[in-house]
């Protein structure tokens, strides 16, 4: 059994589901981040770890034990865990009591209870502050009190939630490299939540997504991100040129998807007949004058709609009886002398293409 | 009461307008008064001190009933518990003269703790204070609690709290209101009449406090003795008040 593992745990609040038949496993030592659009559930599931609420139904061990129902000891439990929460919340006290709490209520005092909390302050770049009052500090100085006062006891288990909302880019990247190092250092386990896909890939060892309180899919980053298991997950991870079609025919492996009336080849196993969402990668097509690239399976014949270079990169949205979003390097833009209206030719590889069933069917 | 070196400002003599007859008499008690309060007039001070101790221990006793008592209604949750609060708030504006009135009836001597002799005594106004001011403290305790934002509950179990020391993480943050909510029974404490009058006698040294004298005085006609003892009145509710707020700036 995993370190921590939740099983078929469901929450409800009078008739809304806010979390269906979840199934997590996180190792001891990895950075597991939940990722979903907001209202998924994702601190919904964080605060039944942390025992702060008790599920519908199912059940969470934690180290091999049963740590929801009668018999667990929530106050033990949650001494081995700790938790950041998304708004920054510190008690009206000094910096140094704030982070020294955990300490103070498992009765830990003096000296060597006071050199941890002032090394803390320390890595995390508030030395000076121990005597300031909490209230007063930012919003991001707020939090990295909240992340200090959450590793100062030494826990097994850091829960973060959405810890980097709402924070400026600064302190979120201070707060993910603080976060790794315990990580690093400590083998602390960490479950964090975010809606930010970029931080999830900077950040995670896995990711589970969450939507409208089920957990969809779970993966290394980079299979969430470039094989998101449906059309649901694609659209909430940012992939552009998502398209429906249906397949005519499929020659060993060669899927023909009809799009619009347009025939796009694509490597797929799904039988004729299967409808289909299908996701082309901007970054594979290729523009040209001519069509007359034979490595490439599909050829469109296409017009430019619109250009916008954002630094090096120039996103080209064509019409090719679909809109499909092309991006290229702002180099060739120039030198293929793209320009609104212009007649061109859109190829990619059908491996390019990546197919996947249909939600609605 | 010492009172020979001060004016017969009570008589109004027919002479002139009335009208400014009263506004010299004000004026003139308003120098004497000044004059007491700074001369430290034996008797000023001692009905002031009576006063004072006396409300502080109302103040006292009260709150260590009310505050747990606030507190627990605010962390259970029970039926009734709204219909708990409203009666709660309803009994704010209990009048004195009621506490005063059920108070004698249970204390004098053929009432059921008449054994204890405890009628026109300090301790009696004591409990009747501590009666009036109960409700005020327990309701305004729960405000102050729930004022609290609900964050800091969770934040302090997920530190590792126990439930005690959740209860006191926030008693801890609501301290200000707290204060504030003590320094109101107080206020009401050393200013009611009511219950003083009643219950202690206004006995002169032994149970008059600064608003039975006042009310006596301002009858007998005595108006500079009347307002020294407001001014003083108003004026220990207004250190309490400031010594109170700095003693939190720190804290």
């Amino acid at each position: 059994m995993a370190f921590l593992q939740t099983v078929d745990i469901e929450q409800r609040a009078g008739a809304s589901v806010l979390l269906n038949r979840v199934n997590l496993s996180v190792e001891k030592g990895e950075i597991f981040t939940v990722i979903g659009p907001t209202g998924a559930g994702k601190t919904t599931l964080l605060r039944l770890i942390n025992l702060l609420d008790r599920p519908s139904a199912g059940d969470i061990y934690f180290d091999g034990e049963k740590i929801t129902g009668p018999s667990g000891n929530a106050v033990q439990v949650r001494r081995r865990m700790a938790m950041v929460f998304q708004k920054p919340a510190v008690f009206n006290s000094t910096v140094y009591e704030n982070v020294a709490y955990p300490l103070k209520v498992r009765g830990c005092h003096g000296k060597t209870a006071r050199s941890t909390v002032y090394n803390l302050l320390d890595t995390i770049g508030l030395g000076g502050y121990a005597r300031r009052k909490a209230k007063t500090l930012s919003g991001g100085e707020a939090q990295r009190v909240a992340l200090a006062r959450a590793v100062v006891s030494k826990p097994d288990l850091l829960l973060l939630d959405e810890p980097t909302a709402n924070l400026d880019p600064g302190t979120v990247k201070m707060i993910e490299r603080l976060v790794m190092d315990f990580n690093r250092e400590r083998g602390l386990t960490v479950i964090m939540s975010t809606h930010d896909m970029q931080q999830a890939q900077r950040v995670a060892g896995r990711v589970g997504v969450l939507m409208k309180g089920q957990l969809v899919q779970v993966g290394q980053p980079g299979d969430v991100f470039f094989s998101p298991d449906n059309a649901r997950i694609a659209g909430f991870v940012g992939m552009r040129n998502l398209l429906r079609g249906n397949i005519v025919r499929n020659e060993s492996g060669i899927a023909v998807v009809d799009v619009d009336g347009k025939d796009i080849e694509a490597v797929s196993d799904l039988p004729p007949g299967s409808t289909v969402e299908i996701y082309i990668w901007p970054e594979e097509v290729v523009l040209s004058k001519l069509a007359s690239d034979s490595s490439a399976r599909n050829n469109l014949h296409c017009m430019i709609r619109s250009l916008s270079s954002n630094g090096p990169l120039c996103t080209v949205i064509v019409d090719c009886g679909f809109t499909l979003e092309v991006l290229i390097t702002d180099r060739s833009a120039v030198e293929l002398e793209l320009s609104q209206g212009q007649e061109m030719y859109a190829s990619f590889k059908a491996s390019a293409v990546r197919v996947l069933p249909s939600m609605q069917g | 009461m010492h009172r020979s070196g001060l004016p017969q400002t009570g008589r109004l003599h027919r002479t002139g307008s009335i009208k400014d007859e009263v506004k010299q008499e004000i004026w003139q008690a308003l120098v004497q008064a000044v004059d007491l309060i700074v001369s430290l007039d034996t008797e000023v001070v001692q009905i002031s001190l009576r006063s004072l101790y006396i409300s502080a221990a109302s103040i006292v006793i009260a709150a260590l009933f009310c505050v747990p008592i606030g507190s627990l209604i605010h962390f259970h949750d029970f039926r009734g518990k709204r219909a708990v609060i409203n009666v709660i708030q309803t009994f704010y504006s209990l009048p004195t003269v009621v506490v005063g009135l059920l108070v004698f009836l249970f204390i004098s001597r053929s009432g059921p703790l008449g054994g204890l002799e405890l009628l026109f005594t300090p301790a009696a106004i004591i409990i009747g204070q501590v009666i009036l001011i109960m409700p005020m403290l327990t309701g305004m305790t729960i405000g102050a609690l729930s004022g609290v934002d609900k964050t800091i509950r969770d934040t302090a179990l997920s530190c590792g709290a126990g439930t005690a020391q959740a209860i006191r993480a926030i008693l801890f943050e609501a301290r200000f209101a707290v204060v504030g909510v003590l320094i109101l029974g107080f206020g009401r404490a050393i200013s009611e009449v009511g219950a003083a009058l009643m219950l202690g006698g206004n006995i002169r040294g032994y149970t008059r406090v600064l608003t039975t004298a006042i009310s006596l005085e301002t009858q007998r006609g005595d108006l500079v003795l009347s307002l020294a003892l407001g001014i003083i009145l108003i004026g220990i509710a207004m250190v309490v008040s400031v010594i109170m707020n700095i003693l939190l700036q720190r804290y």
